[in-house]
């Protein structure tokens, strides 16, 4: 009973310091606006150790984060071998690959008008679709171990990246393929020097959305067949041994690993696009 | 001579009917000429422009450019259009936009450096050169377009509306600036105007012309010395041009 | 005919749409006939050497001759190899019994069979299981939405909501939770809630974080200029959301509800997947792999892609009708 009394203060508590945050005179300061978020993510985790040791709830159901944060630190080599498998292997790998080939058709596409108007609304047809049931059917075909999780990822990124980089390539506007034709620039100066650089806002779109999906593709392969190790894996076995804060100590690094990556897009499209207007 | 039209036309063909952007053109422009384009919208005069730079290809009649087609001109480099709009590429410095022609080209990277702060100066922009072109305001942006059209050394530069976009004070300044530009580089010049008093100002040719169908109704070769200060606009002379050219396109406007 | 518009650049943001940017339809048909036709043709083709192994293992079985006869020399040949070798057992690869990969009207057939002639109460009906699917995908998709539009608000007019939730709402667009999905299933299941209230759960989650931040993106898409205006006016908040917000938001909103819907969908077959579920799409498609029924599985697949394409073109078709009446272009 206490513990509830306590989660419900420290709620409070943190709700009026956030108020008091954002409506305060620092507010626009960056140091405040990574800390009001940080704060409501804190309280919310406090309060949920706080009314599950207070309700006594069965870990089966919740498990306190205490209990996660004691699995994440206690199985650490585990926990890395899953990173390892389904992050660095599966989503990582199926990830380059889905990219590379979405550029590789954008490119080809490009050439032709005729083949432009054909693939974006297949590919934007296909992007929409539950891509991430054919796991099965690949892991039949590519076996059980890593690279039938990359191919799930490979084909879930490949469609958004492709309709976004056609799409970019497509974007230019006339006055500046008039500028290259009075340099007498061939197709491919042209594809270089303007087309590219400009489709960059448009490919960084694409990519972002590919590094969430390529996340879940790995995972959710791996509930179809994986040799025993995976996050995927641990996650589908831990559960079926009611170990339940092991499943969230693996969302925990599935959580992580996916904000980095994101992030890291982030970092990397405010490098190369640093000129267009959304980021400045 | 370096453009020689003769009866050149260009019809469209449209949903509702033939569109006849120009018809029966003839024109000579001449080595050293700074010739002005002006007439209302549809009078073709842009459409002229492009023909000459073989942005668009005529549908009668014919056209030399130094002496060749507008394509074989076109694929020896040499004339520098300047658009209506900068268009500079965000993603490179100014240094590097006026680079965009000199790689394209395949001129030696030994050069670049010092064609670049050659043009520069020439359009009064040096030190500029690592500045990204929204740091510049829309006056200067169109200054590192002309530059960007000088780099290569084309001997004739084409110009569509290039100071349109930008108010009268600032046009001013560019007129004199683009005067100046002339008279050291000697190169020869076609713009396309919609400001009566800027192409009085600018030419030593002022072509008038009128829509429907976009023709030429007349070319006043100007009086004026050669050495044009600001106030220049106001004398009688000046005026009297000025006079002619309004006189001409009113007329083409009650034709059309 | 087809009208000739500038093409509009949409700002990076892609969605599946019958039209190209020209608005015409006629123009886009015959490309897209084009590469949906290769697409077809490259599948006909793969056919043959994906099936090859297992049907020169049955022909043999048969009696028929097959080359190489040792089923281990066999095992040495890529498929396009004993295909070679072996042309008279091209046309078996069509119609073989327990296909690696399904002829096309092998899976059309098996879905028309599914769908059309079997009674949709019965439990090997596409339909039966297209329902079990949709149901909780629909449900969820609206509580999801409704919330959603409801915590953009509060978003949009609370600082500290903003500040304290939005960042939040961003972030979890990157964890997987999808992953989750068949865990939320059973940990209900066995405190007794099963059914349709579970999956919506899921479903609700997953539309919920993309209508909420790309509606606060609409809300907040109004230009300066026109706040401004409506402050000359002394209009208030709610007037003003009422008048211009709320419109603008509009063409935000679709692309989220789009985004929202698949998502919705993918999650609810997620959902049904590696938990013993027996009905819906996730579960055929995996029952169709656990009982050597590939065809099940195939059919599957496809009517879960149709849906999903069904689902998207009804939303399309709203927000043309939609935008189209408020004079707006869609986004």
């Amino acid at each position: 009973m206490i513990c509830v009394i306590l989660g419900v203060m420290i709620w409070a508590a943190g709700w009026v310091l956030n108020v008091q945050l954002a409506n305060g005179l620092s507010s626009e300061q960056t140091s405040v606006k990574i800390a009001i978020p940080a704060i409501f993510g804190l309280t919310i985790v406090i309060v949920w150790e706080l009314m599950v040791r207070g309700f006594e709830v069965n870990p089966v159901i919740l498990p306190a984060p205490s209990s996660v944060l004691e699995r994440l630190f206690g199985e650490g080599p585990i926990l890395w071998a899953d990173f390892q498998q389904t992050v660095l292997k599966g989503a990582l790998i199926g990830y380059v690959v889905g990219t590379v080939a979405a550029f590789v058709v954008a490119i080809v596409a490009d050439r032709s008008d005729f083949m432009t108007r054909g693939i974006l609304p297949v590919g934007s047809f296909m992007a929409a679709l539950p891509i991430v049931g054919t796991a099965p059917i690949l892991v039949k075909w590519l076996g059980s171990d890593w690279e039938s999780k990359a191919a799930v990822v490979a084909l879930m990124v490949f469609f958004p990246i492709l309709v976004n980089a056609v799409a970019g390539l497509k974007d230019t506007n006339s006055m500046q393929r008039d500028l290259m034709r009075t340099y007498a620039a061939g197709y491919w100066a042209t594809l270089f020097k303007l087309r590219l650089p400009s489709a960059m806002p448009f490919i960084f779109n694409g990519l972002k959305i590919g590094t969430t999906l390529a996340l879940i593709g790995a995972i959710v392969a791996e509930f179809f067949g994986s040799p025993t190790v995976g996050m995927g894996f641990r996650i589908s076995t831990s559960f079926g041994q009611l170990a339940l804060d092991m499943v969230w100590a693996e969302i925990v690094i599935a959580a992580l690993a996916g904000s980095a990556f994101y992030g890291a897009m982030t970092w990397l499209e405010k490098k190369v696009t640093f000129w267009h207007p959304s980021q400045r | 001579m370096v453009i020689k039209a003769k009866n050149l036309d260009l019809t469209f063909q449209t949903n509702d009917g033939p569109v006849h952007a120009l018809k029966g053109v003839d024109l000579e422009i001449n080595q050293g000429d700074f010739v002005s384009f002006i007439g209302p919208s549809g009078c073709g005069k842009t459409t002229f422009l492009r023909v000459m730079a073989d942005l668009e290809q005529p549908t009668g009649g014919e056209i030399t450019v130094n002496g060749v087609s507008p394509e074989e001109a076109r694929r020896a480099r040499a004339y520098g259009y300047v658009f209506q709009a900068a268009g500079l590429y965000q993603w490179r410095t100014i240094g590097g936009n006026i680079r965009l022609p000199l790689e394209i080209m395949g001129v030696p990277k030994a050069e670049h450096a010092e064609r670049v702060a050659k043009v520069l100066e020439l359009v009064e922009l040096s030190g500029f050169e690592r500045k990204f072109p929204w740091q510049l305001s829309g006056g200067m942006q169109q200054r590192a377009s002309i530059a960007r059209a000088l780099s290569f050394d084309a001997d004739l530069l084409l110009m569509d509306e290039p100071f349109g976009a930008l108010d009268e004070i600032i046009r001013d300044t560019l007129n004199e600036q683009l005067l100046k530009l002339w008279a050291r580089t000697e190169k020869t010049i076609a713009f396309v105007t919609h400001s009566i008093p800027e192409a009085v100002y600018l030419s030593t040719k002022i072509v008038v012309m009128s829509p429907r169908p976009g023709r030429i109704t007349d070319v006043i070769e100007s009086t004026l010395p050669k050495e044009r200060p600001l106030e220049i606009r106001e004398t009688p002379e000046f005026l009297a041009i000025a006079h002619r050219v309004r006189e001409g396109l009113r007329a083409g406007h009650a034709d059309g | 005919m087809c009208p000739r518009k500038g093409a509009a650049s949409s700002g990076g943001r892609i969605e599946f749409n019958w039209h190209n940017e020209d608005g015409c339809i006629v123009k886009s048909v015959l490309p897209v006939l084009t590469v949906v036709l290769a697409i077809l043709g490259i599948w006909l083709l793969a056919v043959i050497p994906m099936n090859m192994h297992l049907v020169a293992d049955q022909a043999q079985r048969d009696g028929v001759i097959v080359v190489p006869d040792e089923p281990a020399a066999r095992q040495a040949f890529s498929g396009v190899g004993l295909t070679w070798h072996n042309p008279d057992l091209v046309p078996l690869t069509y119609n073989f019994v327990r296909p690696r990969l399904p002829s096309p009207q092998q899976v059309a057939g098996e879905m028309h069979e599914t769908i059309f002639t079997k009674s949709i109460t019965s439990k090997r009906s596409l339909v039966y299981h297209g329902w079990v699917t949709l149901a909780p995908t629909l449900l969820g998709f609206l509580i999801g939405t409704g919330l959603g539009v409801l915590l953009a608000v509060g978003i949009v007019y609370s600082r500290v909501m903003d500040r304290s939730v939005m960042p939040w709402a961003i972030v979890s667009q990157t964890i997987p939770i999808l992953a989750l999905a068949p865990m939320v299933i059973v940990v209900l299941g066995s405190v007794g809630i099963q059914g349709l209230f579970p999956k919506s759960l899921i479903a609700a989650y997953l539309s919920f974080f993309p209508v909420v931040v790309g509606m606060v993106k609409g809300l907040r898409s109004p230009s300066q200029m026109q706040l401004d205006l409506l402050r000359t006016y002394h209009a208030s908040n709610t007037q003003g959301f009422w008048a211009l917000r709320l419109p603008a938001s509009l063409p935000y909103l679709f692309t989220s509800l789009k985004v929202g819907i698949s998502a919705s969908l993918v999650g609810t077959i997620v959902a049904e997947l590696p938990t013993g579920a027996r009905a819906g799409f996730g579960a055929r498609m995996l029952v169709g792999d656990q009982y050597g029924q590939p065809l099940v599985s195939w059919a599957a697949l496809f009517a879960a892609a149709l849906t999903a394409a069904a689902l998207v073109g009804l939303f399309n078709a709203i927000e043309r009708i939609t935008l189209r009446r408020m004079g707006m272009a869609a986004v």
